[in-house]
This record gives C-alpha cells, structure tokens and sequence, in this order.
C-alpha cells in the first residue's frame, strides 16, 4: 500500500558488458550480417522471391518496434503507474526502429517487383490505378515512407532520450513533457501506422481496399510488441536481473494486455472479412478468395485457430499469466502466429495458389532480425533496465493485482 | 422463517465475536494471526479494499470465474443454436442469396449473447456466492461496527467455527491488537 523507497542492488539493473545479454548488440549483428550475406546470395537466384521475403521480415519487426513504441505513448498518456519498471524495456525494443530506414532500401529498390501499380505500362491500359496515380506512384511512395520513418523516429528518440536523461537527473519536468507530448505523438502515430500498412502491404494489390487494414496491422503490432516485452521481460529474469523488480505481477498485466490484443486481432480480423462477405462485391473479395484458395485455405484457418481461438482459452485463466514457463509459451506462440498473419497478408501476392515456404523466409528473418536485435542492444547496454530515477518509479516497484 | 437474513447453525448461542482494529496495517497482520491460529469461518469487514488482505485471510481463489465461463460459454452456445434453428429449421429464408446456415452472419448475436450471459454469470453468481441480497445481519446488533464505512476495521469470528470458544477467542482477539472485543448475539 504504502510506496517506500526500495533498495534494489545495481547489479540488478544493469547489463556488464562481458554477460550475455550485454553481449546482444553484437550478437545480433553477427546474426544480422550472416543472414544479410546468405540473403543476398539466394537472392540472385530468385530475386522476386527475396523482394517478398524480405517485406514479410520487415514488416514483422517494423510491427514489433511499432508495438513497443504504442506501450511507451499509451504509458504516459494514461499516466500509468504499474508498468513503469517494464516502460524502459519498451523503450529499448523501439530503439529497433531507428535501424528500419536502413532496412527498408531492399524494399525500393524492389519497388517493381512488390508492387503492380508501379508498373508505368500496367497503368497505362488500367483506369482504376490511374485514379490511384497521385496517390500510388512511386515519387510519393517513397516521400511518405520517409515521412513515416522522420517522424517514429523523432518519436522514440524524444522519448528513449527523455528517459535515459531523467535516469541521472530525476527531473519531474521531464515526466511532465512526455505526457504532454503523448497526445499528439499517438496521433501522429495512429495517421503514420495506418498508411505505412496501406502503402507497404496493402497496396500489393492495388485494386483491393479495406478502410480496416491499419487497426487490422496495429492490432497485430501490439500481439508481437507485448509477446516480445513478455519474452525480454522473462530472459531477464532468468538470466539473474530484474529480481524483485520486474515481478510476477507485472507479467501478469503484461500477459492481460496480450491476451486482450489477440481478441482485438481476431475482433477485427472478423470485422474487415465479415462485411466483405456480406456485401459480396468481386473486387473486395478477391482478397479472401485467394487466401482460400489451395493450401492458403488451411493457412486462414490456421490462423483463425491458432491467433484466436486457441490462446483465448490458454491464456484466459489468472494462473497461466501468473506462471513464467505458460506465459512464455504463450507468448512464444503468439509471436509466432503474428508472424503467420504477415505471412498470409503477403505471400499470396507472389504465390497466388500454393503456400511456399523458401529459404529466403528464413534468411531475411535472420538478416533483419539481426540488425533490429542489435539496435535493441545498443539501447539496452549501458544503461539502467528501468528507468531508475522516474518520480513513480516505487509505485510500479510495490504494484499489485487484485 | 425469515427471509434474505443468515441461517445461522441450529442450537447456536451466540453469533460469534467481533473484534475492531484501529488501522489497515493492525488488521492485515491480525488477519494474518487468525488464519494462522486456524480459525476457518470467520471474516474481515474494512471501509475500502485493503491490498493483500485475501492472502493475510489465507482465501481460496474465487470460484466465480467458472460460473461465468459456463454462462458465456452456454450463452455463445444458445446463441447460435438459437439462429441456427430460426434460420434452418422455423423460418428458412433466403437472404441476399446466401446458404441458410451463414455462421458468419451468426456470429455477431452469438458473439453478444455470449458477452451477456456471461456478465449475467458474474453478478448472479457473485450474488449468490455472497447470499446476498442480505437486509439483516446480527453483526450489526453492535454499535461500534457502525464504524465498518468510516474508520473502523473489524474481525468477526462466527461461533460455529470448530475453534470457537467464546471466552478463548475473544482473549486471542485482544491479544493481537484488538482495540474493542465483543461477543454478538444471534
């Protein structure tokens, strides 16, 4: 009830450089250099395959670092008190946004193989991507990609830096500046989530829409942003730090809003098909036509069981969001599904008939993954795990459910 | 008999007694002392939820998260069954060309009537768990439990609990930090 100061021993706190986790910036970037090498190698042969590869891996960790930096604006936004001591774990995963600029060149440059309207011919002879001309070409395209990437990043460095300089000062001003700022930075955030995912994923189909398809990817961002916090939170614990820190009540919510984020996945998945079904009209069916069509057909159910059905009844009971081993799991699983649900938006733009796993799948997880890993550790090593000096720091410390 | 009052035990004297604290921090740890010493039937009364007092009372986890399940599940179930039977069997209609069994039409009634029932679950179920509605209860024959909603904190022990002895407990009461003891009459 009452908030005293609590004494936490630094080594709780903080990554030596020798240990493991210390080490993950590098180990990352091994992993990320290793997987960029055998990418661009596979890539000669199948250079349509990578393009397609590579967007589903950068699309999936874009989610990941979207879905962190969502937890850190609705943090201060609502002012909330129990997550504090998990807030700079977010802050560290939306670090990896500042490595996807980088990561996004592949996907310009193989502008002409991802997307149809980019074609100059098939605009030609085609009149509804003319109509889409000023919107969809490849001039603006590439402008508003820039736009999104300039301002997350201005986001999660206002915000990551913000942190880290309470962290030696304590400033309360700086806790009052952020929550000002949330306000319009999830404005800006919601605009900028809403059209990357209309631009990158669902403009590979030019002629198909659906008003829902950017809270359909920020639905999904938040499954994977809180499966990975769940899974850094849990490496934590057992690698020795965070030890009465991070506690099993915070897992606890962790997996709440989890859970609650697949409901709200298949809430809308569910909503964006149901009014397609009912209105029934060709060109906005087309896009579950080809996803039930050949092995897609057991891909969407798949995904229907897998990302909904199954975990609602796994992590509905108190007990398994309060046991670290079932929590893992779950979130293991979760992030797996949300990478699936990717996949499925995606591939049956190349692949119109079959579900074709490749290679190149795996290597440009391992390229991209490496590099988003690494960004994480840079912004983990060398500096406190929570932020230590945030005014409500002991609120969250001594946070318990009911 | 009267109704929505205790059944009380047959052949019970006393109701039990009732012991006040003067903080949340005296009570949470009595309450600590008193699950201890192994009283079973017994309870705390506190103007506002004091964290942690379910595990200092050594209380099992509710068991109304089943009953809500049941009724949501039930309430899903019925639900679809419901428009399966409107649809297929009473009055099969076809609309906007589509099969009669259309479950996705289905699922958004399927989808409330589960929500409702399960919330109906949650606060029967708490009702009935709690017996309430309650108009009497023979704690409040005592003038110093008035102060349950103000600023006072109270331990009742009833005298049906295997433990109970009237005289006993109530020394026990005293003895870890009961500023008030009394003994309730039925």
């Amino acid at each position: 009830m009452s908030h005293q100061t609590r004494v936490v021993p630094l080594a709780q706190l903080s990554l030596p450089a020798t240990s493991a986790w210390g080490r993950l910036r590098w180990i990352g970037l091994a992993v990320g250099v290793i997987g960029a090498g055998a990418t661009a190698l596979l890539a000669q042969d199948d250079p349509e395959q990578f393009n397609f590869s590579w967007l589903v891996a950068f699309m999936f960790f874009l989610s990941l670092g979207l879905g962190a930096l969502f937890f850190v604006l609705v943090h201060y936004a609502s002012k909330a008190g129990w997550g504090i001591a998990v807030r700079r774990l977010a802050e560290n995963v939306s670090s990896g946004l500042l490595v996807m600029p980088l990561l996004f060149l592949p996907v310009l440059l193989g502008l002409h193989d991802l997307y149809h309207w980019s074609d100059a011919d098939a605009v030609a002879h085609d009149p509804l991507l003319q109509a889409k001309e000023p919107f969809l070409n490849p001039s603006f395209f590439t402008v508003r990609a820039g736009i999104y990437f300039a301002l997350w990043i201005l986001i999660t460095l206002f915000y990551v830096r913000g942190s880290s300089r309470q962290d030696t000062t304590g400033e309360e001003s700086i806790t009052r500046r952020l929550t000002a700022a949330s306000g319009p930075s999830l404005i800006i955030f919601a605009l900028t989530l809403t059209f990357a995912a209309f631009d990158w994923i669902m403009s590979l189909d030019p002629h198909w829409y659906s008003t829902m398809f950017g809270v359909y990817y920020f639905a999904g961002s938040l499954v994977g942003g809180f499966a990975v916090l769940i899974l850094l939170a849990a490496g934590l614990i057992r690698a020795g730090y965070l030890k009465d820190v991070v506690t099993v009540e915070h897992l606890h919510d962790l997996g709440k809003l989890l859970f609650a984020f697949s409901v709200f996945w298949a809430y809308i998945g569910f909503s964006q098909y149901f009014l397609i079904w009912y209105a029934n009209i060709p060109e906005e069916t087309i896009f579950f036509l080809h996803r039930s069509e050949g092995s897609w057909a057991g891909l969407t159910m798949f995904l229907a069981w897998g990302h909904f059905a199954v975990p609602f009844f796994f992590l509905m009971p108190r007990t398994i969001k309060r046991k670290g081993p079932f929590l893992v799991l779950g979130a293991c699983w979760m992030l797996m599904m949300h990478l699936i649900d990717l996949y499925w938006l995606v591939m049956p733009t190349l692949h119109k008939y079959e579900v074709r796993p490749h290679l190149l799948d795996l290597t440009s997880l391992l390229a991209v993954g490496g590099l988003f890993l690494a960004a994480v550790g840079w912004a983990m090593a060398g500096k406190p795990l929570i932020p230590v000096k945030d005014p409500r720091i002991n609120e969250s410390l001594s946070f318990e459910n009911f | 008999m009267p109704l929505l009052v205790p059944k009380l035990p047959e052949g019970t004297e006393h109701y039990g007694v009732l012991a006040r604290f003067d903080s949340a921090k005296a009570i949470f740890h009595a309450c600590e002392k008193v699950r201890d010493a192994g009283y079973t039937r017994w309870d705390a009364h506190t103007p506002f939820p004091v964290h942690g007092l379910d595990d200092a009372m050594g209380l099992r986890a509710s068991r109304l998260p089943w009953v809500v399940l049941v009724a949501g599940l039930s309430g899903a179930g019925g639900g679809m069954l419901m428009q399966w039977w409107v649809h297929t069997q009473g009055y099969p209609l076809v609309i906007s060309g589509k099969p009669l069994f259309s479950w996705q039409a289905f699922v958004p009634v399927t989808f409330e009537l589960g929500i409702l029932f399960g919330a109906l679950g949650a606060v029967l179920g708490m009702l009935a768990f709690n017996q309430l509605p309650m108009l009497y209860h023979p704690l409040f024959r005592s003038k110093q439990f008035e102060s349950v909603t103000d600023d006072g904190f109270f331990v009742s022990i009833e005298a049906w609990d295997p433990k109970f002895d009237a005289a006993q407990t109530g020394r026990f009461l005293e003895e870890i930090g009961a500023t008030h003891v009394e003994l309730i009459e039925p």
